[in-house]
């Protein structure tokens, strides 16, 4: 069995998924994170890019967020195999 | 199972056990935001709050009498949308302090209604541990039922009630389904007032991650199935926020307003401005020949009617403000704009306030109540009135009907005007980049505040909701027309007539106004001003309309102008470079004391309104002298 990859959260691909193993931000910003899903534990996928590329939209908890790059790159996200062809 | 029945075992347990039964005065209606509460508040009293569909459309408390379930004897009060009872921001503070009897002149609430989003419990549920925790009757309403059929979830209501410990309902607020489990928790809260509710087990330390465990757990246990995600929302983002189409669409829904504003608004316009010229002179053949005429039909009707044909335009924008906001897709314009909001040092959170404040600067400045970082907030505040809040049409409109001719390009897609108005528009959005973009590389120097946006789901807008915003514009706009403008324009008839001497009016240049006008028009003359326009201006410092209503008085009681339309009369007395300076001079100065009261209320502080007053109207009148040496020159 290939070991699963944990990558920035703003480095993951879209369609890519994955769980969330870390979120280090700021108390007040990973508070509001926390309750929109970004929790250690929480499974996150990629769904697509902002037309300028960046902030991206992703899917936690059946609700979609967009995070620009500079918040996903402070949490990090243990791939799910078969992710990355 | 069927999720249907609305479930309140547990309280009744409880409900023997009762004793001395105290009276029930006060509810909380409490959620995450975006679950639903405005609508359902709507619901039980009747009311009309502000709905849409984005997070953070309510930022104040509001309370109303719940007297569509008959309880008109209990006030309901509407909070802002909460993800926990940890503050981080301005609203936020306002529904904790509402919720634990902290907020001066609100009555602790006796028993909470907690709205759910039922289409994604195991967030939503994060919140229903602080909320039990502060020991009031609850009752869970898991809202947007109808969708989480549609989509195939399930809630298990009578496992869910068990596992909480308080009463648990589906319902659908939007289509007013199973709302009937309102008024039966009310009489049975009633009873079990003062007495201890049945422990529930709830995470001890109630930290995020705690509150998601426990809420995961309790969502598993319950076997609840959350709903997959709308087919028709993937479909349509993948179109909307398509790298080359989304843009693009961004831009023609933007023009598309305008367009329509004047291919369809302008003749209804013209239509109810003859209609009301006809009946002022109906109206006037039933008066006496004597002043009683003069004030009622050529000061007051001129005026207000001037105001009045504006109606069908405002409607019209607002009814297009209204799709876009219920629909869902106003999020996917603050994406797709946040790249621009970023190059200037915003935070895409502002997007939402600087959008609403097209249709009017202060609900937009009151809406920077969701943005938590403070220097953030003064800089949108500070912002926000250079948008082209919906005040501004009426002169815009009349300055492009009487000025820019109408030509059509591209086979009568494209109109002149359209792009005139569009281009005024963009205007004020550039003097709010330019100033956002000075504030913050002087005094608003701050650390860049996350972009975090939530998504929701597109929705058909219902005709319900619409017809409701127009009318509440429409009331708004009429009442207005019938006050302040009625006002102002009673002052300026009045002023425009004295003295008097020997029992005669003074002419206009004589009059008390035309001294007045000839005073500031040495000030106004490089701008392409006439004294008329100067009354219109400094009229309109109480509300940008005025100067409509203004000048449609003083137009109407000038001989040479009398028998024209104000349009004509336009024409006749200004250049093409005055007219463009003036609709210049408008898109940036600071005329609404509305919008300076709510400025110095939210920041507290008579120095932020003074300082944009005056960086308002410097900047107009520049701008306006410009316009108009540069357009006299060319033309």
């Amino acid at each position: 069995m290939p070991e699963s990859k944990v990558t920035l959260l703003s480095d993951a691909r879209v369609h890519d998924a994955g769980i969330v193993e870390t979120v280090d931000l700021a108390e007040e910003v990973s508070h509001y994170l926390a309750h929109l899903g970004f929790l250690p534990g929480i499974r996150v996928e990629v769904l697509r890019r902002a037309p300028a590329g960046d902030p991206t939209v992703y899917r936690v908890d059946n609700v979609e967020v967009a995070l620009r790059r500079d918040t996903a790159r402070h949490i990090t996200l243990k791939l799910e195999r078969g992710a990355r062809k | 199972m069927s999720c249907h029945a609305p479930v309140l075992e547990p309280i009744e347990e409880t409900l023997q056990t009762a004793s001395t039964a105290s009276r029930l005065r006060t509810v909380a209606l409490v959620g995450p935001p975006n679950s639903g509460k405005s609508t359902l508040f709507n619901r039980l009293t009747g009311m009309r709050q502000k709905v849409a569909n984005y997070p953070g459309v309510t930022v104040e408390h509001h309370s109303g009498r719940m007297k569509s379930i008959g309880r008109g004897d209990l006030t309901l009060i509407d909070l802002p949308g909460i993800y926990s009872l940890s503050t981080y921001s301005e609203d936020a503070r306002v529904a904790v302090e509402v919720l634990t009897g902290k907020m001066p002149g609100v009555p602790r609430p006796d028993c909470v209604l907690l709205v759910l989003d039922a289409t994604h419990m195991n967030r939503q549920l994060m919140l229903a541990a602080p909320v039990f925790s502060i020991g009031l009757p609850t009752l869970v309403l898991l809202n947007m039922s109808d969708q989480l059929e549609a989509r195939g979830g399930n809630i298990d209501t009578l496992a869910l009630a068990r596992e909480l410990g308080h009463p648990v309902a589906l319902i659908s607020a939007a289509k007013g389904v199973g709302l009937e489990v309102v008024p039966d928790f009310l009489v049975q809260a009633d009873g079990t007032l003062n007495t201890h509710l049945r422990p529930v087990q709830l995470p001890v330390l109630q930290s995020p991650s705690a509150c998601r465990a426990w809420a995961s757990q309790v969502t598993t246990r319950t076997g609840y199935q959350s709903p997959t995600a709308s087919k028709w929302t993937q479909r349509l983002d993948s179109v909307l926020l398509h790298r080359v189409a989304g843009p693009l669409i961004f831009l023609a829904v933007v023009f598309a307003v305008f367009q329509v504003v004047f291919s369809i608004g302008q003749p209804l316009s013209d239509g109810l401005g003859n209609l009301l010229a006809n009946v002022g002179t109906q109206l006037g053949h039933m008066l006496p020949d004597n002043w009683l005429r003069l004030l009622l039909r050529d000061g007051i009707w001129n005026g207000v009617s001037s105001v009045l044909v504006f109606l069908p335009q405002i409607l019209l924008l607002f009814l297009f403000i209204g799709v876009l906001e219920d629909s869902g897709y106003l999020a996917r314009a603050a994406l797709i704009a946040d790249r621009v909001m970023r190059s200037i040092g915003l935070n895409g959170k502002a997007f939402i306030p600087l959008l609403s404040a097209y249709a009017c600067a202060v609900p937009a400045i009151m809406a920077t109540r969701t943005i938590e970082n403070k220097r953030e907030r003064l800089a949108t505040i500070l912002i926000a009135p250079f948008m082209t809040c919906s005040a501004r049409l009426p002169i815009y409109t009349l300055i492009i009907a009487a000025f820019v001719p109408h030509r059509l390009f591209l086979g009568g897609l494209v109109g002149l005007r359209a792009l005139v108005m569009l281009g005024l528009y963009a205007l004020g959005f550039l003097a709010a980049l330019v100033t956002a973009r000075m504030l913050n590389s002087s005094v608003m120097k701050a650390s860049p505040a996350p972009f975090i946006l939530e998504l929701p789901q597109y929705r058909w807008p219902t005709l319900q909701s619409l017809a409701m915003r127009l009318y509440d514009r429409g009331k708004l706009f009429l009442k207005k027309a019938g006050t302040v403008i009625l006002g102002v324009t009673f002052l300026i008839w009045i002023l425009s007539v004295i003295p008097v001497h020997g029992g005669n009016f003074s002419d206009l240049p004589s009059s008390v106004i035309g001294s007045m006008g000839h005073v500031i028009e040495p000030v106004i003359r490089p701008l392409g001003f006439n004294w008329k326009i100067g009354i219109g201006l400094l009229s309109s410092i109480v509300a940008r309309e005025v100067i409509v209503g203004t000048l449609g008085t003083l137009y109407g009681l000038d001989p040479s102008t009398h028998s024209l339309g104000l349009q004509a009369a336009l024409r006749h007395d200004m250049t093409i470079g005055g007219a463009i300076a003036l609709v210049v001079f408008f898109a940036f100065a600071m005329q609404c004391t509305s919008t300076l009261a709510v400025v110095r209320r939210e920041t507290n502080s008579w120095k932020f309104p003074i300082l944009q007053f005056t960086y308002m109207t410097t900047v107009a009148y520049v701008a306006a002298l410009v316009t108009n040496q540069v357009l006299t020159r060319l033309f």
